[in-house]
């Protein structure tokens, strides 16, 4: 069975949550510690949410040199699927495997809520299994999942279909509306909503479930 | 003459002289600073030990009970549940965002002491007015707290109240509930056992932050004369990233076994640690002062002991896992240092180096055991010049009083990471949160929920605290039957007022006396509290506001409960007696009229009710649910309207009275037109009386002969009421 590997650095705290998301889906997940330098056995990474680092000088800025991105990044050139869920997109544009930045919620506040999504591309690992156009409930909760780049960068991820999600209705001012992007090569996804948290209808919905069984399917 | 030091200790003449007794001499200026934090209103409970006694706190599935850092009930499947409350309303009043996020960090740290992951938080607020800007900051700054220190550390906040009231300007609420949950066979205590074993303090380093905390800030007032910034360096600065490094760190040591005991440090710092843990062991123990890792150099040996320096623990090793220890803490980069030794004997000694001067010597046990006991003077106040507001005439427009009870509180919460560990069934905004309950190490689904609410009410505890407490009680068995949970116990913080005043002892002597009865009377064992005395603001107290916290399970848990949202062309019942008596109403309060008294309460009729609300919500019977509290039936079904976006038809309300009478023992309930004789003949048979209220359905909440108003009117002043005074959109 194909395994992903969930990263774990100090202050991370959705790193467990993921793992049961994946797991319920017929997945197995196992937990990566961040001072690890190598993914053997591992198939797919997701950097799972939290807060690495306690998010000191800005999130995601330290966490990008713990050793485990060394090999994170090089896995990624080399076309292994690669997912960063809210603090874990964070870290990926900090580490520079996707463009943009996320800033500040334009309400100076942090948000947990229910959002509705939209597919705006089934082209990467991360929503291949779904629909363009699908509509999927899944919350967000952030400070800083506010996505900014500047207008050539903006051009080129509609170019390329690099959007994979947005928000129906634009909860923290990302441009574009984008809460969900994917590099050129398809393989990389970082995206500010957490799918884990809409993986059974007890909790409020299973809308996520659609994107980690695209996770699993592009192993 | 210079004041004697004990007085600018907070220790009275009377509490030196028992000090010098019990060392058969005169206490040095750091045992007496030692004495003076641990002796303190706040440490010592000194006012309020003598009547928390008569509260009933067993029950088979209670595994500890009142005295340790949590109390801790069986829930099943191998797994138990701890739980406790605090207060962080003195911190919180100076300085909002630290107050309030180190009162989240210090409920942690009391729930991971006892070898439990904390699963959840929940969060009773009381501020000022909204028309008051410092209250206001205060709100602001509290609510960004919780949410900064909570969310970074991972703990979700499942819920919690938000009161604003003119009873507490000057002086807020900043209460904070944890739930956590562990393998019962993990359950660890707080003890210090075995000669030679090695205390080992770890954590942050320790600073001159929070010096005299207990004394200076939560054991006094506030008074306009002084300058209350003054008193901000005994506020505590959190660090959320240390604690998350903190509870992993501690849980491994757990699982791996090598603690004999462990402590965390919260009010009075190392001198309550180390003395608590060594007169629990019944033990003694050395302190080096020296080999505390500190975070400035010239740090007095007093400030070492009595620091507040937050994410803290000090946990007893064997010496031959004194390695392994260091080694973990290592691993989650919190640093550690070797303090102290168990020793034969009942003296803690604090050390100038490992074979340093004894720079104290006194009795572990003395801290504690020593403390003074008072049993000050009760007088129940003269109420008699106040309105009873059954005697004032019927409202021109109860609409309009209806809509002014109108408040979304999502602005607060919405802040909050609510869901993290996937068990949140039902989160904040609800009568009572519900989570899932998974095994905390394998992970594995129960198939049940705990339910948690959190519950106070100042109005009805100023008219008659003996029963406005018991009321309290009463409502938290009926907001976690509408999640389908059943009560297992609950935990305390008693919030009053300056304990040398007579009236608010007597008000916490009735309180403790209602709690006692309701508790007894629906067997729900009290297996932990907290006392926060002092809550006055210029001289004035504020109102009585105890506040309970309780855990309740569920059994199987099918499906979600269906909350409070109203669903089209259902019908609506309202389950229990019909409810009359306006005192203590939110009603009679905004009308100036808070005399009177309580209405009634009848524990075999609540009971009931409560059984009936269960057996229709987890029977997946009912459409929607909620019961009557503050702002009585008309907020009630006002508020299930706006949950739902439809309206109501309601009928059988005789007047003003009946409409915002807070009486207790009420559920409204929505029911699909098919079901309605199955939950008529559910209630009947559990001697449950119902009431036909009405219809689910159209565009406007009304009650014939007395309101009519558009549901839209009222939605947008339900949730415009807190962004609009905070000027956020």
């Amino acid at each position: 069975m194909s395994t992903v590997g969930v990263v774990r650095f100090p202050g991370t705290n959705c790193e467990f949550d993921t793992v049961e998301a994946i797991e319920r889906l017929g997945g197995r997940g196992r937990i990566i510690w961040h001072e690890d330098t190598h993914l053997d056995g591992i198939d797919a990474v997701v950097i799972a949410g939290g807060f690495a680092h306690g998010d000191y000088l800005r999130p995601g800025a330290i966490a990008r040199f713990s050793p485990i991105m060394s090999a994170v990044i090089s896995a990624a050139g080399e076309g292994m699927p690669v997912v960063g869920i809210c603090n874990g997109f964070q870290v990926l544009t900090e580490a520079g495997l996707l463009p943009g930045a996320l800033q500040k919620n334009r309400g100076l506040t942090f948000i947990n809520d229910w959002q509705n999504l939209r597919v705006s591309s089934t082209n990467s690992v991360f929503t291949s299994a779904a629909e363009v156009d699908r509509k999927l409930r899944i919350p967000i909760n952030h400070f800083e999942g506010n996505f900014t780049c500047d207008d050539s960068t903006l051009d080129d991820l509609v170019a390329n279909d690099q959007i994979v999600l947005t928000y129906v209705d634009n909860p923290n001012g990302s441009v574009g509306d984008i809460a969900g992007i994917c590099n050129r090569e398809r393989n990389v996804v970082g995206l500010m909503p957490h799918p884990e948290r809409a993986s059974d209808a007890m909790l409020g919905s299973n809308d996520g479930n659609i994107l980690m069984e695209s996770l699993l399917a592009s192993i | 003459m210079d004041e004697p030091l004990h007085r600018a200790l907070g220790l009275t003449d009377d509490e030196a002289e028992s000090i010098a007794e019990i060392l058969g001499r005169e206490p040095n200026p750091l045992e007496l600073s030692m004495y003076s934090v641990m002796w303190s209103e706040h440490c010592s409970y000194k006012s309020s030990r003598i009547h928390l006694k008569r509260l009933p706190t067993e029950a088979p599935w209670v595994l500890v009970g009142p005295g340790e850092n949590a109390g801790v009930v069986d829930v099943g499947d191998g797994i138990a549940a701890a739980f406790r409350i605090e207060s962080h309303n003195h911190p919180s009043a100076i300085e909002p965002y630290q107050g309030a996020a180190t009162g989240v960090g210090g409920i942690l740290r009391d729930i991971f002491t006892m070898g439990a992951r904390p699963i959840a938080l929940m969060d009773p607020l009381r501020f000022g007015p909204l028309d008051d800007p410092r209250s206001r900051w205060i709100a602001e700054g509290v609510v960004s707290g919780i949410s900064g220190y909570g969310n970074s550390v991972g703990v979700p906040t499942v819920g919690g109240e938000t009161v604003f009231d003119e009873t507490y300007m000057g002086n807020p609420l900043v209460n904070v509930f944890c739930l956590g949950i562990m393998p019962a066979e993990r359950l660890v205590l707080g003890e210090a056992t075995g000669v030679g074993n090695v205390a080992i303090l770890f954590g942050s380093s320790t600073g001159r932050d929070g010096i005299g905390g207990v004394s200076v800030l939560a054991s006094a007032g506030f008074d306009e004369d002084e300058d209350d910034s003054s008193k901000r360096p005994s506020v505590q600065v959190g660090d959320p990233f240390e604690e998350k490094r903190l509870i992993e760190a501690c849980l491994e040591l757990l699982d791996e076994g090598l603690v004999v005991g462990i402590q965390d440090l919260g009010g009075a710092g190392l001198c309550c640690a180390t003395s608590e843990t060594a007169s629990r062991g019944g033990m003694g123990m050395d302190v080096d002062v020296t080999a505390v890792h500190l975070r400035q150099p010239d740090l007095e040996p007093f400030e070492v002991m009595t620091s507040e320096s937050q994410e803290r623990m000090l946990a007893i090793v064997e010496p031959n896992n004194v390695d392994r220890v260091l080694e973990l803490c290592a691993k989650w980069e919190v640093t550690a240092s070797a303090v102290g030794t168990v020793v034969e004997g009942g003296q803690l000694r604090i050390l100038d180096g490992p074979d340093g001067d004894v720079l104290a010597d006194i009795p572990a046990s003395s801290l504690h055991d020593a403390a003074p006991l008072y049993d000050r003077p009760m007088a129940e106040p003269d109420r008699s010049s106040e309105v009873d507001p059954s005697t004032l005439e019927a409202p021109d427009d109860p609409w309009a009083d209806l809509c002014g009870f109108l408040m979304d509180t999502s602005w607060v919460h919405r802040q909050y990471d609510s869901q993290l560990f996937l068990n949140t069934v039902v989160g904040p905004g609800a009568d009572a949160s519900l989570l899932r309950l998974k095994h905390p190490v394998t992970g594995e689904d129960t198939g049940r929920g705990l339910g948690l609410t959190t519950d106070g009410n100042h109005h009805w505890c100023i008219v008659n605290p003996y029963r406005g407490t018991a009321m309290t009680v009463a409502e938290a068995v009926l907001n976690l039957a509408c999640v389908g949970a059943k009560p297992l116990a609950l935990v305390n913080n008693l919030n009053f007022g300056n304990p040398e005043h007579p009236e608010t002892m007597w008000q916490l002597s009735q309180a403790v006396d209602g709690m006692a009865e309701a508790c007894s009377a629906m067997s729900v064992p009290v297996v932990g509290g907290n006392v926060s005395l002092y809550n006055e603001s210029n001289g004035n107290n504020i109102d009585p506001t105890p506040i309970v916290g309780m855990l309740g399970m569920t059994g199987s848990l099918d499906q979600p409960p269906p909350g409070k949202g109203l669903v089209d062309g259902h019908r609506l019942i309202v389950l229990g007696p019909d409810g009359s008596g306006l005192g203590g109403s939110l009603w009679g309060r905004s009308k100036g009229a808070v005399g009177g008294d309580l209405p009634e309460l009848d524990y075999e009729l609540h009971l009931r009710v409560a059984e009936v609300t269960r057996a229709l919500v987890s029977g997946g019977l009912v459409s929607a649910v909620h019961d009557v509290g503050a702002g009585g039936l008309g907020l009630a079904v006002a508020e299930m309207a706006i949950a739902g976006g439809v309206g109501a038809i309601a009928a059988r309300v005789a007047d003003h009275d009946a409409l915002f009478s807070e009486a207790p023992s009420r559920v409204v309930v929505c029911v699909a037109p098919d079901t309605m004789s199955t939950v008529e003949q559910m209630a009947e048979s559990m001697g449950v009386p119902i009431t036909r209220l009405g219809l689910a359905t159209g565009d406007r909440i009304s009650f014939k002969g007395l309101l009519d108003g558009a549901l839209d009117e009222a939605q947008a002043i339900f949730s415009s009421r807190i962004p609009d005074a905070l000027g956020v959109h």
